[in-house]
């Protein structure tokens, strides 16, 4: 059961092949098996996970239909749980217990899917690897020495090694849609203000988004339809009505105007990628999609108004972490200073404090004009050339990634890390929703398709996706177990909530 | 040579909102420390800010009553710094695009005349908490309970030009606010903070540097910290210095400014757009709406205070500078019918009394419509005015109503003519070298003799009628 879809999970389920105790059963014993190898999970919340899986049978039992009643769900860790620790990959949320769930996570409860637990993801979300957690580098299900791109890496490794059936990413700069990429699954990051941000760790503000992780464009649709909508907690967040985004999955092709983005085929594309791209481009061209080239003029730009944005807005977002009211603290702080000082530099790992650098940097007297002003001139120019495009064409397709997962290491210096968003970070200062889908392989790994929307056309961006999955089975090709064997016995598969209960009053300076 | 002393000030006013400027948590003062503080207030990770919708038009009121500029579209931003008691890190304000823009306060002066003074602009920003020192031994305690509670930052321009000045458009501010229910402008309770820009000039010559004094937390504060700081800056000049342009806080024990410490005021605060709010957006139809709920405000008070009354502008300043003393002041006079002793009651010797007993209107122990039966009683001959502070001090006592007090106690003036003639006679008699002297035509010994009869009638009798009767029997 653990290569099914969500769908087709809903179905086994209401049609009794399985429980979803049994299903869940099977999750946490995939999860024991596999996580100790691939190191996605930093949290796994056993009994609770099968107390629900046997709520959600008895409810079955009374005549409960939703669509996601029982079915075993991953939340990324920067979601914040009632009584569930939350690290956000850091060492200074490593005992961090919430008092309250995101808005995200109470609107996936009330679907009823069963919650296995928090997964690993790239320090505060800054990363394009999963290196950057606290917990340990995440391998890819297809290759464990490869990366399996971040920031989500932990919520796309789960669903690619077969250890969940779906699971919530964010996505500032591509966080859902690389990892997605990389893992050969589908990852949707929806228009900013679709999804509440109430409860999810910031990042930078103005570009974090919650999405998906799935298989199937189908299965984040039915993810989609219980977490969109207006949540009046979040400022930020619309209040224009939640379509219906599987109905929209019966979209045609036929006539539907495909933007093809000159800028993303040009340098630092791989060859493999390249032909795979306008490969799955010519199955849409065949199921009656017009191709229609365009220019993003102020593509270029994307990458350095973003590590401006998203810097400035994340040094302050991380303020509050300063040893004070919760979280790490340094021990024995001398004074005030000593103990800001060595809290955030023994709390922090080094690509968050090389961000909190940059951004407090770009926002400094003298300087604000000239990065942060600019930044965020140069991002209403990529709102009006995505403007101008979709005035053209329906969507906008091209890769996600300029190739495939890369090797642990192998990628040390940050700028050329920064680099790998390339294709999908104007996504996020535009606002838009974009979704990656599995379009082929190269050397053996996953990459994905691109496709972008106009602001709020969820519906047609999922409707595309689910079109282009009917005519390819790329999504159905499920990484061969030989790579996973478990390693080093006696490590323990992962934490339980209780690892945290217990070791919070144990020194943090000895780890 | 002259010079000219040059002020603006900073106020930071308190809104009175049940909740705070962005959580729902109650801004209630004196609860135990922390126990008014959720996971906003916290700044625990992934939660956000809502703007307070009773804040906005809390600022919106007070920019419609100065007459400025309302901005259609506002924006927060975040200033950034590290404090204990800044739990974000950040605190959310207003730099570049306030919600209140230019507008103008008038302030009255002491010789009678009126000055109009510039408002910069008043923004929205949220309260940090507070740092507690002294309990404990060696640690520092942080109480949350105030952090983010709304604040109206109203700065001035450098217009007031003594500390007399400072102190007028202070007190017209509180009085405003209080007018407006916005704050309670309690300068003690730190509802209403004050910080003063001063430099000094040659009259015409260019604005010369200045120093920020911090947190001067009463009227008088104000006044003592400028006038120290005026000859401080007039001293440095004198002598040849300069002066550096910096912040100082006022010390009211030792009555003297010093320089805060550079640590303390060398911050970059980089500032940048809130980007977890959007920019606020006001509409014609809430400020219509704003504008339909105003109070009248004190200085419209006073002009029709003067015109319908027909009172001096002075007694009409005095009586309008709180809106509960108008309010009970226009309450006696017409319950009464006679503004002038109405208004010589309240801004006497009811003011005398609270003063005295340190009660606040809303608690005075004579209510309005019973000090106008105590005019009343004056004017229809019951009690002379005299016999009447007598009442009111039985009142004030909370015995009776002014007709069982009167009764109780004998008051009732004397104008029974046949007994004032008895009272005359006896005066007449036992005085009588004194109505000799009058007979005789020294006329001011009658107000000697007047003054006996009304000893002798312990206040009761009806002086006009004792004059009359007196003058009637020493015809000669």
């Amino acid at each position: 059961m653990l290569h099914l879809s969500v769908t087709e999970l809903a179905a086994e389920l209401s049609r009794g092949a399985f429980s979803s105790v049994e299903l869940t059963r099977a999750c946490l014993d995939r999860i024991r098996q596999r996580n100790p190898r691939l190191n996605a999970f930093i949290t796994v919340c056993e009994e609770s996970a099968l107390a629900e899986a046997a709520g959600a049978d008895r409810a079955r039992a009374r005549g409960d239909t939703r669509p996601l009643l029982g079915i075993p769900l991953a939340h990324k860790d920067i979601f914040c749980t009632r009584g569930l620790p939350t690290t956000c990959g850091s060492r200074m949320l490593r005992h961090f217990l919430p008092p309250y769930d995101a808005g995200v996570v109470e609107k996936l409860r009330e679907a009823g899917a069963v919650l296995l637990g928090k997964t690993n993801m790239d320090e505060f979300a800054m990363g394009s690897s999963n290196e950057t957690s606290f917990f340990g580098p995440v391998c890819n299900p297809h290759d464990p020495d490869k990366v399996p791109g971040g920031s989500s890496g932990g919520s796309a490794a789960a669903v690619a090694g077969g250890l969940c059936p779906m699971a919530t990413g964010t996505d500032t700069g591509g966080s859902i849609r690389q990892p997605a990429s990389f893992c050969g699954i589908t990852g949707f990051k929806p228009s900013y203000g679709r999804v509440s941000r109430w409860g999810m760790i910031a990042f930078a503000s103005s570009l974090d988004q919650a999405g998906t992780l799935t298989r199937t464009a189908a299965d984040a649709a039915l993810m989609m339809q219980a977490m969109a909508g207006l949540d009046p907690r979040d400022s930020t967040s619309v209040d224009r009505p939640v379509e219906d985004y599987a109905g929209e999955a019966g979209v045609s092709l036929r006539g539907l105007r495909v933007g093809v983005p000159l800028p993303h085929f040009t340098e630092g594309l791989s060859a493999g990628v390249e032909q795979g791209v306008r490969a799955a481009l010519g199955e849409l061209e065949k199921a009656g999609a017009e191709l229609i080239d365009i220019d993003l003029p102020n593509n270029y730009l994307s990458v350095p108004a973003y590590y401006v944005v998203a810097p400035a807005e994340a040094s302050a977002n991380l303020s509050r972490y300063d040893g004070v009211r919760y979280g790490y603290r340094c021990e024995e702080p001398k004074d005030l200073e000593d103990l800001y000082t060595r809290t955030r530099s023994e709390g922090f790992g080094e690509e968050v404090k090389r961000r909190i650098l940059v951004g407090t940097y770009a926002l400094s007297a003298g300087y604000y004009d000239a990065y942060y002003v600019k930044a965020q001139r140069i991002r209403r120019l990529i709102r009006r050339d995505f403007a101008r495009a979709f005035a053209k064409v329906d969507v906008i397709a091209g890769p996600t990634s300029p190739h495939v997962a890369f090797a642990h290491g192998a990628k040390a210096d940050p700028v050329e890390m920064y680099l790998e968003d390339i294709f999908t970070i104007a996504v996020n200062l535009a606002g838009l929703p974009a979704i990656s889908v599995p379009a082929g392989h190269d050397r053996g790994l996953p990459f994905g398709l691109h496709i972008i929307g106009p602001d709020f056309s969820e519906a047609r961006v999922l409707g595309v996706a689910h079109q282009f999955q009917q005519l390819t089975d790329w999504h159905l090709q499920l990484p061969r177990d030989t790579h996973l064997s478990p390693t080093s016995p006696g490590h323990p598969p992962f934490r339980t909530p209780e690892d945290t209960h217990h070791s919070r009053n144990a020194r943090e300076g000895a780890s | 040579m002259e010079w000219e002393t040059v002020i603006g000030l900073e106020v930071h006013v308190q809104l009175s909102t049940r909740s705070k400027l962005f959580s729902g948590t109650s801004t209630a003062f004196g609860a135990a420390p922390n126990s008014q503080a959720n996971i906003y207030d916290l700044a625990m990770p992934g939660t956000l800010p809502v703007l307070n919708g009773e804040a906005l038009r809390m600022a919106v009121r007070f920019g419609l009553a100065i007459g400025a500029e309302i901005s259609r579209k506002s924006v927060f931003d975040r200033k950034n710094y590290f404090y204990p008691d800044l739990p974000k890190g950040y605190q959310t304000s207003q730099l570049e695009f306030p919600t209140v823009g230019r507008g103008s306060i008038v302030i009255h002066l002491d010789d009678g005349s009126e000055k109009e003074i510039g408002v910069t602009r008043a923004h929205m920003e949220e309260d940090a908490g507070k740092s507690l020192h002294e309990e404990f031994a060696t640690d520092s305690g942080i109480d949350l309970n105030r952090a983010g509670t709304p604040l109206l930052e109203i700065v001035s321009e450098p217009d007031l030009r003594s500390a007399g000045e400072a102190v007028a458009y202070l007190k017209k501010l509180h009085s405003i606010v209080r007018y407006l229910d916005i704050s309670d402008g309690d300068m003690s309770q730190g509802s209403m903070r004050c910080d003063a820009n001063v430099s000094i000039r040659r009259p015409g010559a260019e604005l010369g540097a200045r120093t920020e004094i911090k947190n001067v937390n009463s009227f008088r504060f104000v006044e003592k910290a400028i006038h120290y700081e005026v000859r401080r800056q007039q001293d440095v000049l004198e002598d040849g210095g300069t002066i550096v342009q910096e912040t100082r806080l006022y010390d009211s024990v030792r009555d003297e400014t010093r320089p805060m410490r550079g640590k303390e005021v060398a911050n970059d605060y980089r500032y940048f757009p809130e980007p977890d709010l959007l920019p606020v957006v006001i509409d014609e139809e809430l400020i219509e709406q704003v504008r339909a709920e105003l109070p009248e405000l004190p200085d419209a008070r006073r002009q029709r205070l003067r015109e319908k009354f027909g009172l001096s502008d002075y007694d009409a300043g005095v009586l309008t500078a709180s809106r509960e003393v108008a309010d009970y002041f226009e309450q006696t006079a017409s319950a009464c019918g006679d503004a002038k002793l109405a208004a010589n009651w309240v801004s006497v010797e009811l003011r005398g009394l609270l003063n005295r007993e340190n009660l606040s209107i809303a608690d005075s122990p004579i209510s309005a419509t019973c000090l106008a039966g105590l005019i009343c009683r004056i004017k229809d001959g019951t009690i002379s005015g005299k016999i009447a502070k007598t009442v009111f001090e039985h009142l004030a006592d909370g015995e009776a109503s002014v007709d069982e007090i009167i009764e109780k106690e004998g008051l009732r003036q004397v104008t029974d003519t046949r007994e004032i003639e008895n009272l005359v006679a006896q005066v007449i008699a036992e005085n009588a070298p004194q109505a000799q002297q009058y007979r005789d035509g020294r006329q001011q010994v009658l107000g000697y003799l007047v003054g006996q009869a009304m000893k002798l009638s312990r206040g009761k009798a009806n002086p006009a009628q004792v004059n009359q009767l007196l003058r009637d029997k020493l015809q000669p």
